[in-house]
């Protein structure tokens, strides 16, 4: 799809996403825009506010606050038109299975205008070999395949996969990425949910992380936390074995002066790079430290 | 796979017209038809309960002799007597039992969740489910009438404008039990809770409504009560269908009254569609 085109309009626009419980605010003021075409991941850990602020915008759960639009409409008003135009991976249904694969498929393709061959989602999914099996006897990683394949039967223009990869093997999970970014390249704007960093930098254009209900980062995935986040670490002991730590640009200058100073072998050398992980659990501990200190200021 | 299996999403479906709520709806029928006879538990309770039950007060009651309309009037068996009330239970069943329970479980489970993010109508939902009824009850009724005829030597009527009546009846009190099955599946908290909450109620309606007991032999308020309820109406229009002209002495007004039968089922009927319309959500959208 040329996305040139379309872009003008974001596929999602949200402004100060409110949703509140009680006193809570699960989600806590959120901006953000996704452009057509775009793979957006959003990260956080459990109980951020990720599957409240996706379910928000797939018209499940009604916002206490700010604005939202999606495919240019509302979410909390979408009619049937609207619905036909997004596909929806939940968190794994649980539903009684009398169906098989191929029935329960087929007539999900029946609900939309201009669906995707039935037999080319079950091939595209892995299914084949238990199109003809019930439901209720798949295994959990087969019928998260298949809520896969009843998101895209649709031929939808906006995707949105809440932690789609749980449960899988590594090879499903490989296989599945594959099959995202095919449906990337045809043009179809996602928007994911997961834990996995891994999938996030694999999938996404960009990441978004969530913590407590607030977007603490919003970037390209390799750009997350900045560039600061992203300096090398050495590490050492002192000749009195006290542990040393610097972050440097330059850790090669670095280890060669601190062998010259201490004239032998620096004990337990390490220059370490942060990984995407490092840098997320830092954003997490940050943010967290930060929520506990406005709570001591509050009480 | 390669690029052009999964064709492009191309925006808007301009000139594509999606599929009407009521072809949807008649697709959703066959599915929930399939669905409906692959499900062990629902059949049993549902669609074969009332067979189980006339074998049963064939059995029980075959000793007691036959049931009389009055003094040496001529009688009818004891089978022949709980025809109508079983066919009146099976449209309840099939019914408010049937979907009340299977709505509440498709809530708990996702199905619903799942539904309401593709552009399926709660319409077509609607006539689905009460088509699923619709075919579960006339393959109910027709195998128990048969059953009646050959296995129980039940005699049925000849006359045409007795099968007209059962068939307003029937159609009235499937579609109402349907409707109320729709409205009564907002109930239950949960899937697992539903079977529980459910079946009671009927239970207890299908005691004073005269399908396990002669409706002519329980107390006048109690009868006062039953005639606040369909199931009571759909008795009635059933026994008017298949008892002897002379059983309508024992009837609360000594007649068959099937325009109070109408207009009772009516307003139920009236009364499940505003229930369940209003009633009815895919999922909870303020939690």
């Amino acid at each position: 799809m040329d996305t040139t085109s379309t872009s003008e309009a974001p596929a999602v626009s949200i402004r100060g996403l409110r949703k509140q419980y009680g006193d809570v605010a699960a989600v806590d003021g959120i901006d953000l825009d996704i452009a057509r075409g775009e793979t957006f991941a959003l990260l956080g850990p459990n109980g951020a506010g990720k599957s409240t602020t996706i379910e928000i915008l797939e018209g499940y759960r009604l916002r206490t606050g700010g604005d939202a639009s999606v495919l240019g409409v509302d979410p909390a008003r979408g009619g049937l038109e609207w619905k036909s135009r997004i596909g929806i991976v939940l968190q794994s249904g649980t539903e009684s299975g009398a169906m098989t694969v191929r029935e329960q498929l087929a007539h999900f393709a029946g609900l939309y205008p201009h669906p995707r061959d039935v037999d080319e989602v079950i091939a595209a999914v892995g299914l084949d070999e238990k199109a003809r099996t019930r439901i209720a006897k798949l295994s959990g990683g087969q019928r998260r395949r298949l809520d896969v394949a009843l998101g895209i039967v649709g031929r939808p223009e906006l995707l949105f996969l809440d932690e789609p990869t749980t449960g899988f093997d590594p090879e499903a999970r490989r296989e599945f990425w594959d099959l995202i970014r095919e449906l990337k390249r045809e043009g179809t704007t996602i928007l994911l949910t997961t834990h996995y960093l891994d999938e996030a930098a694999q999938l996404g254009d960009r990441a978004g992380i969530i913590i407590g209900g607030k977007l603490v980062d919003v970037g390209p995935v390799h750009e997350l936390g900045g560039a600061e986040a992203r300096v090398p670490i050495v590490r050492w002991r002192d000749r009195d074995g006290s542990p040393r730590e610097t972050r440097t640009e330059r850790p090669a200058e670095l280890v060669a002066s601190v062998a010259r100073e201490l004239g032998t072998e620096p004990a337990e050398l390490e220059v370490i790079r942060p990984s995407l992980e490092d840098i997320y659990l830092d954003l997490v501990r940050a943010a967290g430290a930060e929520t506990r200190e406005t709570e001591e200021a509050r009480a | 796979m390669s690029a052009t299996d999964l064709t492009t999403a191309t925006g808007p479906a301009a000139g594509i017209r999606r599929p009407g709520r009521l072809s949807l709806g008649v697709s959703r029928i066959g599915y929930e038809v399939k669905s409906y006879f692959r499900s062990p538990d629902a059949v049993f309770f549902t669609f074969l309960f009332p067979f189980i039950m006339l074998g049963i007060f064939t059995a029980a009651f075959s000793s007691a002799g036959d049931i009389q309309p009055a003094p040496g009037m001529e009688g009818i068996s004891v089978g022949a007597y709980y025809l109508p009330g079983l066919l009146a239970a099976g449209m309840l069943l099939s019914g408010v039992q049937n979907l009340a329970i299977d709505i509440a479980i498709e809530k708990g489970d996702g199905t619903l969740k799942r539904l309401g993010g593709t552009p399926l109508s709660p319409v077509s939902y609607f006539i689905g489910k009460i088509g699923q009824v619709f075919v579960t009850g006339v393959l109910q009724a027709a195998l128990l009438l048969l059953a009646a005829a050959t296995i129980f030597g039940i005699a049925l009527p000849t006359e045409p404008e007795k099968w007209v009546t059962f068939a307003w009846v029937f159609v009235l009190g499937v579609g109402t039990s349907a409707l109320l099955g729709i409205a009564l599946s907002s109930v239950p908290r949960s899937g697992k809770s539903a079977a529980a909450v459910v079946i009671p109620i009927l239970l207890v309606l299908q005691f004073i409504s005269g399908v396990y007991l002669q409706f002519y032999a329980l107390p006048e308020w109690m009868q006062n009560v039953a005639s606040l309820f369909p199931l009571k109406w759909m008795a009635q229009g059933m026994r008017a269908v298949f008892l002897p002209e002379d059983f309508a002495v024992l009837e609360q007004n000594g007649a068959w009254d099937l325009g109070w039968v109408a207009v009772a089922l009516l307003a139920w009927l009236v009364i499940g569609l505003v229930l369940s319309r209003l009633t009815f959500r895919w999922i909870r959208r303020d939690a």
